[in-house]
């Protein structure tokens, strides 16, 4: 059995292992995608309802928006939107070969997640209405 | 070993196009966050006028073929990651296509008819 083929020990209780950050980014880049996809049809209701031009759609609007499951599901949408975009920003970054060294590496990745969570929070408790 | 690509692209449409459509995505948010800093939040009237610009209204059209193109590849990206079925990944696939056409056509009409 040459070098390549030789059954080597697997261990993929992935819990287990010490993810690096660049690892818990790349896979929040993941379900953050997954989590706008799948509320795709209530962002786009949103959207019809606010720029609708009769009476009842701007009543439904304030309704729903400002109906606090919602509005708690927007502030995932919101993280997740962001995160994604600050990751898909490195991922482009890195494509053109900035930041591929692994110092570079670790500390984009933690910039991603913390400016992320930080635009989180300055635009997040605008839409809780904080201020 | 060099890589001669012929009749197979080997996916290389699909990551420059997830690339391209996230740009265009990135521009259009950009311009929306400038816009919001500027007040078109503000009032449910701003935001219809901002919203029925014709540059805007262009670029918004960008914006949602963009993403529904992006949300096809990265979606369907993790089907093929994780489901191993070829029958439910087909399924999953097919209805995966058919919600994000559905999804262009609705969002693009309520931009479009302002």
């Amino acid at each position: 059995m040459s070098e390549l083929t030789k059954q080597r020990p697997k261990h993929l209780a992935l819990h287990e292992i010490r993810q690096p950050l660049a690892a818990i980014a790349s896979i929040l880049h993941r379900i953050s995608g997954a989590g706008l996809f799948l509320m795709l049809p209530l962002l786009i209701w949103l959207l019809q309802l606010s720029l609708g031009t009769t009476q009842e759609s701007a009543d439904l609007f304030r309704a729903v928006a400002g109906n606090w499951l919602v509005k708690l599901i927007l502030l995932g949408l919101l993280w997740a939107f962001l995160h994604h975009f600050c990751m898909g920003i490195r991922i482009l970054l890195i494509d053109i070969h900035v930041g591929v060294e692994k110092a570079q590496a670790h500390a984009s990745a933690k910039a991603v997640l913390a400016v992320s969570l930080a635009l989180t929070a300055v635009f997040g408790l605008k839409l809780l209405g904080v201020y | 070993m060099k890589c001669i690509v012929v009749g197979a692209h080997y996916g290389l449409m699909d990551w420059l196009a997830q690339r391209v459509t996230a740009v265009v995505m990135a521009i259009f948010t950009l311009i929306v966050f400038a816009a919001m800093l500027g007040g078109v939040l503000g009032s449910r009237e701003a935001w219809q006028s901002f919203m029925s610009n014709g540059v805007i209204r262009f670029a918004s059209f960008l914006f949602i073929v963009s993403l529904c193109y992006h949300a096809w590849v990265g979606v369907r990206d993790i089907w093929m990651d994780y489901i191993n079925s070829a029958a439910l990944r087909l399924i999953l696939h097919a209805a995966t296509l058919l919600a994000l056409l559905g999804y262009a056509g609705w969002a693009i009409q309520i931009i479009w008819r302002l």
